[in-house]
């Protein structure tokens, strides 16, 4: 009965979107104030039904409902509580439910937050957000309903992969499609302002905030997935250039270059077409993104051949978004006239190269996610390309990037002068010089060029932006939130690229045989393997070793790595030991037993190797502050007071 | 031309020289390190390319699996049902790799050998990665 009732509460809110989508719109157009007026109590109707069709999708997860195919195929007994709820976004259809929820759930925040937004306005933003729930839910009911019965129900669900049990993956997805999600706010204000012909620094106001707390969650999802894929995957890496992560890569690079358009459109009432074109592109590569991931076709692009309709609808869908919203904006966005002149030493200009960049990088992971599997699909060759193809551009084109980072901050709107600039630039430049050259000499084993840039790009956006905030000319803690969300952000990445280049370059990674007593010196670190044990606990068995590692024959510790098989499995899970610190990791993974005791084993030295996410948490807390700037606040309540 | 139209034109050209470098960047970057994929019969047909990468997919025969006592050095024979060819590796196997199982080596081909440089074994007991599947599929076609 539940899933009956969660299928019908999906059918009306699938109504309800219609109508959302439809009559706010033309209502609008036809300035018929009723109909303007259904707009955020459809919003609010809609979220209700979706959340009913989530509400009992879970149950039937909860009380083991396995006459329900998506219940039966992504769950079991067997599995704890926390993982049954988060099984529900585990596989395709859940994570379309979730993807609904999640929009409807925007939708009705910002209907909520929406005082200081003029009518006409609020109903075309609220209509386009239904036009995207439209698509998402009739995508469920139409081919991949998640409450679909299974006759004769089976006793128990298939095993579930124990690589997928672990908080940080089941947290991993949420905060990932909150940030996909986010963005679609971003981009309804675009279609919307392209219908009104108007775009001025308040619309860049209403959207700032809705757009830097999209990105704030897809930072953090993507840190979340990369950090699981070192401490779960058992391989010890952090970004594998997998095409599942550069789907949420991408969306991200055109956030970030959507986030600094945003900024000149507001100030300087410039970048407009520009703006709303980033907007565009950043849903639509979020779209890209969740399909790419969640409908099979990067395990296999014959997936689509067994489920043509599935296959054909992301395609129709997708061309509906992405051409429509590229029709409106070649017919509309020359009525944006962009009024801010600059000259070509100013913000504006950094700014430009800032999105140039960060699109080219966009650009170019789009190449090696998608032709490999357009070849594939075409049926002319199996292609791949590796992570050299994307180091190679990343590297290059890096090095622009930040190199206008450091100077972004300190830079004029409008026009500077190369005099004043070199004179702000000196003292970070300086310094970011002498930390590069110096650290490496007296801390590194071995000098190499690419640490020099590294290190030298890193400090110098780091440094750039500390010295910004102190000359401010006011006590820094009375500066605006946006100022520090700045600065904070911009640390955050110098962190990031730190813990990026010196874990490239100096980790050690090796693969040994170790007999019981063996000892392996790897850089400043012994390890000795003490013996190998066999263990039984609630839900596996495994193998624990028992490592002794030591700094130069000092301070020696015992590490515990696994090789664990789970009951409901017969495939062995690795289960690696990290011994974390703020300036290195050390990783043991067991690999096979060898016979006569001994076993192969991975031994990782990986120094500065947090730096990576601790960097995008600094990110995140920079865009959280730069959304909740009093300025956004402030402006609504005015506009609320004149009406 | 004006001087604000001529300010604007040098921007336009600026945008146009970074946007075509990093595009060369990129063309460049994708055809040195695209890799090909073959199947044990095209490999000994003669037509893997060499001293570069490539990646080879297969299932483990039976039986082939040879280790070294000293080292992490191994040996083994994967096949599309038709021809067979032999891959050797140094260092830890991935925790799917199973006689009898698909998997997908990168690596070159020395002397009829392939060198792999990495083993890939993903995804679960009863799933067969799609290149394998075609390569075997191919492969009994042909017979």
């Amino acid at each position: 009965m539940i899933p009956e009732i969660g299928h019908i509460a999906l059918i009306i809110a699938l109504v309800m979107a219609v109508v959302q989508a439809s009559l706010p719109m033309i209502g609008a157009q036809q300035r018929k104030l009723e109909w303007i007026n259904l707009a955020s109590p459809l919003a609010r109707g809609q979220f209700l039904f979706v959340a009913v069709a989530y509400g009992c999708l879970t149950y039937s997860f909860i009380v083991n409902d396995f006459s329900v195919r998506y219940v039966a195929s992504t769950s079991n007994t067997a599995l704890p509580l926390l993982y049954k709820v988060s099984g529900v976004w585990g596989a395709h259809e859940g994570s379309l439910l979730l993807w609904a929820l999640l929009l409807s759930a925007w939708t009705v925040v910002v209907s909520l937050f929406s005082r200081g937004i003029p009518l006409l306005i609020l109903a075309r933003v609220l209509s386009v957000m239904g036009m995207i729930s439209i698509g998402f839910i009739s995508f469920m009911l139409f081919t991949s309903n998640p409450f679909v019965r299974l006759f004769p129900a089976p006793m128990d669900g298939r095993s579930l992969n124990p690589l997928l049990q672990d908080f940080g993956l089941a947290i991993h997805p949420p905060m990932l499609y909150m940030g996909y999600v986010g963005f679609s706010v971003a981009f309804a204000f675009s279609i919307a302002a392209m219908i009104d012909g108007k775009l001025d620094a308040a619309w860049a106001r209403w959207v700032r905030p809705w757009t830097n707390i999209a990105w704030v969650f897809m930072t953090l999802g993507i840190a979340l997935g990369s950090w699981w894929a070192y401490y779960e995957l058992g391989w010890g890496g952090w970004w594998f250039w997998d095409p599942v992560e550069n789907a949420s890569l991408m969306p991200w690079l055109v956030g970030t270059a959507l986030i600094h358009s945003l900024a000149v459109t507001e100030k300087r009432a410039a970048f407009k077409s520009w703006t709303v074109l980033l907007a565009i592109f950043s849903f639509s590569l979020s779209l890209l993104g969740t399909f790419l991931v969640r409908s099979g076709v990067l395990t296999s692009v014959h997936a689509f051949t067994t489920d043509p309709a599935r296959g054909l609808y992301i395609l129709v869908f997708l061309v509906l978004v992405i051409g429509g919203s590229l029709a409106l904006y070649a017919w509309r966005a020359p009525s944006l006239r962009s009024i801010g002149q600059f000259s070509a030493i100013s913000r504006e200009t950094g700014l430009l190269l800032n999105n140039v960049v960060l699109v080219a990088m966009a650009g170019s992971v789009l190449l090696g996610t998608i032709y490999p599997l357009a070849l594939d699909a075409l049926g002319v060759g199996k292609i791949s390309v590796g992570p050299p193809y994307f180091n190679q551009i990343m590297v290059p084109l890096g090095v622009p990037l930040f190199l206008a980072m450091g100077l972004g901050l300190t830079l004029r709107w409008k026009k500077d002068s190369t005099s004043r600039l070199s004179k702000k630039a000196i003292i970070p430049m300086g310094l970011a010089l002498l930390i590069a050259i110096l650290l490496p000499l007296l801390f590194a084993p071995e000098q190499h060029g690419l640490t020099f840039i590294g290190l030298i790009l890193a400090s110098w956006v780091a440094l750039a932006a500390m010295i910004w905030l102190l000359n401010q000319g006011r006590s820094p803690f009375k500066l605006p939130a946006s100022t520090w969300g700045a600065v904070i952000a911009h640390i955050g990445m110098a962190v990031t690229v730190t813990g990026i280049t010196l874990t490239s370059i100096y980790s050690l990674e090796k693969d040994v045989r170790l007999a019981p007593n063996e000892q392996y010196s790897l850089g400043d670190y012994q390890f000795k393997l003490i013996g190998v044990q066999k263990v039984q606990r609630d839900n596996y068995v495994a193998y624990q070793g028992t490592v002794e590692a030591s700094e130069r024959g000092e301070q020696a510790m015992l590490m515990h790595p696994e090789k664990r098989t789970y009951l409901s499995q017969s495939r062995p899970m690795t289960e690696a030991a990290i011994d974390p610190g703020l300036f290195r990791d050390l990783f043991v993974a067991l690999g096979e037993p060898l016979g006569k005791g001994a076993w192969s084993l991975r031994i990782y030295h990986k120094p500065f190797v947090r730096w990576i996410w601790l960097g995008a948490l600094f990110m995140a807390l920079g865009g959280l502050m730069a959304a909740l700037d009093k300025r956004y606040r402030r402006l609504s309540s005015r506009v609320e007071v004149t009406v | 031309m004006t001087p604000r139209r001529k300010k604007r034109l040098l921007l336009v050209l600026l945008m146009i020289f970074g946007v075509s470098s990093a595009t060369a960047l990129a063309l460049k970057a994708f055809d040195q390190n695209m890799m090909f994929f073959y199947s044990p019969t095209e490999i000994n047909a003669g037509k893997a390319p060499e001293n570069r990468d490539f990646r080879i997919g297969g299932l483990v025969v039976q039986g082939s699996v040879v280790r070294s006592e000293k080292s992490l050095m191994v040996k083994f024979d994967l096949t599309d049902t038709k021809e067979v060819i032999t891959v050797q590796y140094a260092g830890i196997l991935p925790d799917l790799f199973r006689e009898g199982q698909g998997i997908i080596a990168r690596g070159q081909l020395n002397d009829g050998v392939i060198n792999a440089v990495e083993v890939l074994a993903k995804h679960d007991e009863n799933y067969m990665p799609p290149e394998i599947a075609d390569a075997v599929a191919t492969a009994k076609e042909a017979n």
